[in-house]
């Protein structure tokens, strides 16, 4: 039946043991420039314009003026924050691929106290309970797939990525019930008169407090799943549940506390996008991020400082694209074609960090 | 009663839709592969068969319909092949995760995808939408004395062949992929590779080849979903809406749904269907509480999972490697 023949693998495979960092790093940016190559490739395919004037309009897009700029700090900030809120639950090896209903969810909770309260309380105090019912909202919608999980056994990818769809829903009957003008099907600006329940400027800039807010949780972040003790049981489950069993660490508990919190995260990253950035609510409020968010986390390794500077990239990417769409009269999707094309070669170029490979010399072995 | 043929045929459609794409992630599923980017590559074979047939259709001024025919899904197989090549390639050979993977590939199709219909509606001219109406009637032409068959008064020939040819294309492949994965040795080895690579690897079953053939097959039947919705759901147009990856979700959910079984896939794509559609059809909703009706087949799916983990019975599990990657060299 099968021939039983020796052949050498044309490539040989190994583990490496460590790589040193600068050897990591200068793997990533060559994959993230042999990107820009593929990405610029396209472009020429598609609209045969020069790829140089290209990624300079790209450029401009992202950080030509200083209202620009904001944006792009502000959208960085956006999916920074859903990828701190992602890195607890993936490092635990739970997939939680339902942060973009969390978003959605904890945006619904804030939209609606900022719609029903409005003016009626001091700006701070309703911003701290937009805050608190948006978290509330997320850690809910991460722990009902936890509980199933910690009980049952439940699948948890599928579990989250369905309670996308029902947040969804939920959100567009908000919106339908909210609807402001009548008929629109659309929020519209919440509270544009009295900006009750809107970040206030800091140092005369609209988008600081987001800024500030989410470092500070991604510093936060960091400390938690380095030095505590929560943090190292994070760590355990993810490596391996029967080590976490011998080492008697509550699975089911750590699933839960895990989830709440990265649910809550999420949340408050729906709260910051209504009231730190829309200031409205619509089904596009969460627009993908929520998965985009995951792959910034996996990348990073569930570190927050090089998550800030993947963010950074894809947003510029995000944005820069929708520039060259304005700028050459292309479609605004380019963007989405261009972040695919980068994610693939980044994930590709984890390969040649953690394995070497060689090239069989057949002839040398022949002698 | 005619509400209910109405919706009856409307679950047929969109459970079509989710049948190909459900039917292509269950034989990449079995070889151990989940992969995530279902609506990526439905979304590729819609819009490589919708630009294939434009292109001809503009450039020949009789358009042969067989030729569409063919030409669109060609493309739209191996547009979605390549994707799923795309998955194998990052996942087998480059030992990347397979979920990261899978998500960046349904960023990816989607972007491709709208990127190039909306490009196509404006080569098409101005506002106007595109459309391949030759090919689009090709898709949906229909076997006409059949369709006038009636018990009675209960109209059984519209409700049974009113549908272009891939409607029962989609139950045919499920009947062939439940034979191919019950009945016969490849299908059996592929299973083993699912279940258990390791030892599919010392029985001597490639498990690099059996899993980048089940991906790259799988992804080329589930592409033909998307061919589907643009040929005959909407009749050779291209639509910026983001249907065809909402259906792909649902797709995925029917895998679960089905249990891994292709032919409880197909009444569970026409159940996902009219669930989808029957918010249409209940009198006394308003605008905001359709909205709820609309989470159905989600919650369903939500149940089914509950149920599938609560019975634990043995035949309904997933293939036991799923998702995970398996390298020789780190047993």
């Amino acid at each position: 039946m099968h021939k039983h023949t020796m052949r050498e693998p044309f490539l040989r495979i190994s583990k490496r043991g460590s790589i040193a960092l600068p050897h990591a790093w200068g793997i990533r940016v060559s994959s993230v420039i042999l990107a820009m190559i593929l990405g610029a490739l396209f472009v020429v395919a598609v609209t045969g314009l020069n790829p140089l004037d290209v990624y300079a309009s790209m450029y401009r897009g992202a950080f030509g003026t200083e209202r620009n700029a904001w944006v792009t700090i502000r959208e960085a900030m956006m999916l920074l924050c859903i990828g701190i809120g992602l890195a607890p639950a993936f490092k635990m090896k739970f997939w939680n691929i339902g942060a973009e209903g969390q978003v959605l969810v904890g945006a619904v909770c804030a939209a609606g106290l900022m719609i029903k309260i409005g003016a009626g309380l001091p700006n701070g105090l309703l911003l701290l309970l937009m805050a608190a019912a948006g978290m509330l909202g997320g850690a809910i919608w991460g722990i009902i797939p936890a509980l199933f999980k910690a009980k049952w056994n439940s699948n948890e990818t599928l579990f989250t990525l369905m309670m996308n769809y029902v947040a969804i829903q939920i959100t567009s009957y908000c919106v339908a019930l909210w609807e402001n003008p009548r008929g629109s099907n659309k929020v519209g600006v919440i509270n544009q008169m009295n900006k009750a329940g809107w970040f206030p400027k800091l140092f005369g800039q609209d988008y600081l407090l987001n800024v500030i807010l989410v470092l500070l949780l991604a510093v936060f972040m960091f400390v938690y799943l380095k030095y505590s003790k929560q943090g190292f049981e994070i760590a355990v489950v993810g490596e391996s549940t029967n080590t976490a069993r011998y080492a008697s660490i509550r699975i089911s508990r750590v699933y839960m506390r895990t989830m709440a919190l990265s649910g809550a995260i999420c949340g408050l990253a729906g709260f910051i996008a209504v009231a730190g950035a829309d200031y409205t609510i619509s089904t596009s409020t969460a627009d993908g991020r929520g998965f985009t968010a995951i792959i910034v986390a996996w990348l990073a390794k569930f570190n927050t400082f090089v998550m800030i500077l993947i963010s950074f990239l894809i947003v510029f990417l995000q944005r820069g694209a929708s520039e060259i769409a304005s700028d050459f009269n292309l479609n605004e999707e380019a963007s989405n074609v261009i972040t695919g094309i980068i994610l693939f070669c980044i994930i590709g170029s984890e390969f040649f960090i953690n394995y070497k490979t060689r090239l069989n010399r057949r002839k040398e072995d022949a002698k | 009663m005619t509400q209910f043929i109405a919706l009856f045929g409307e679950a047929i459609a969109f459970g079509t839709v989710i049948l190909f794409g459900a039917l292509g992630e269950i034989l990449t599923q079995k070889s151990g592969n989940l992969n995530l980017g279902v609506p990526g590559v439905m979304y590729l074979g819609g819009i490589a068969g919708l630009t294939a047939s434009f292109l001809y259709e503009s450039a020949v001024a009789n358009p042969n319909p067989m030729l569409c025919l063919l030409l669109s899904l060609i493309a739209a197989l191996a547009a979605a092949a390549l994707g799923g090549l795309i998955f194998s390639f990052l996942t087998i050979s480059l030992r990347a995760n397979q979920n990261v993977t899978g998500l960046t590939l349904t960023i990816f199709g989607g972007g491709i995808a709208n990127f190039f219909g909306g490009s196509l509606n404006k080569l098409a001219g101005g506002v106007g939408q595109i459309s391949v109406s030759v090919t689009s009637h090709a898709y949906r032409t229909n076997i006409a004395p059949l369709m006038k068959l009636k018990i009675g008064d209960f109209p059984i020939g519209q409700m049974l062949f009113s549908y272009g040819f891939m409607v029962y294309l989609a139950i045919a492949l499920a009947v062939v992929l439940a034979i191919f994965l019950r009945r016969t040795r490849t299908g059996l080895n592929l299973r083993a590779v699912g279940e258990n690579p390791a030892t599919a690897d010392a029985a001597g079953i490639s498990v690099t080849k059996f899993r980048y053939l089940a991906t790259t097959i799988g992804a080329a039947v589930s592409g033909l979903g998307g061919l589907f919705y643009t040929m005959d759901y909407i009749k050779g147009t291209w639509a910026n809406e983001g249907t065809i990856e909402a259906l792909g979700w649902l797709a995925v959910a029917l895998v679960i749904f089905s249990t891994w079984k292709p032919l409880n896939a197909v009444w569970g794509a026409y159940l996902f269907g009219g669930l989808s559609r029957l918010w249409l059809y209940m009198p006394g909703l308003n605008r905001s509480s359709q909205e709820l009706f609309k989470m159905l087949p989600y919650l369903v799916t939500i149940a089914v999972l509950i149920v599938v983990s609560l019975r634990k019975k043995r035949e309904n599990q997933p293939p036991a490697h799923l998702g995970l990657p398996y390298f020789r060299e780190e047993r």
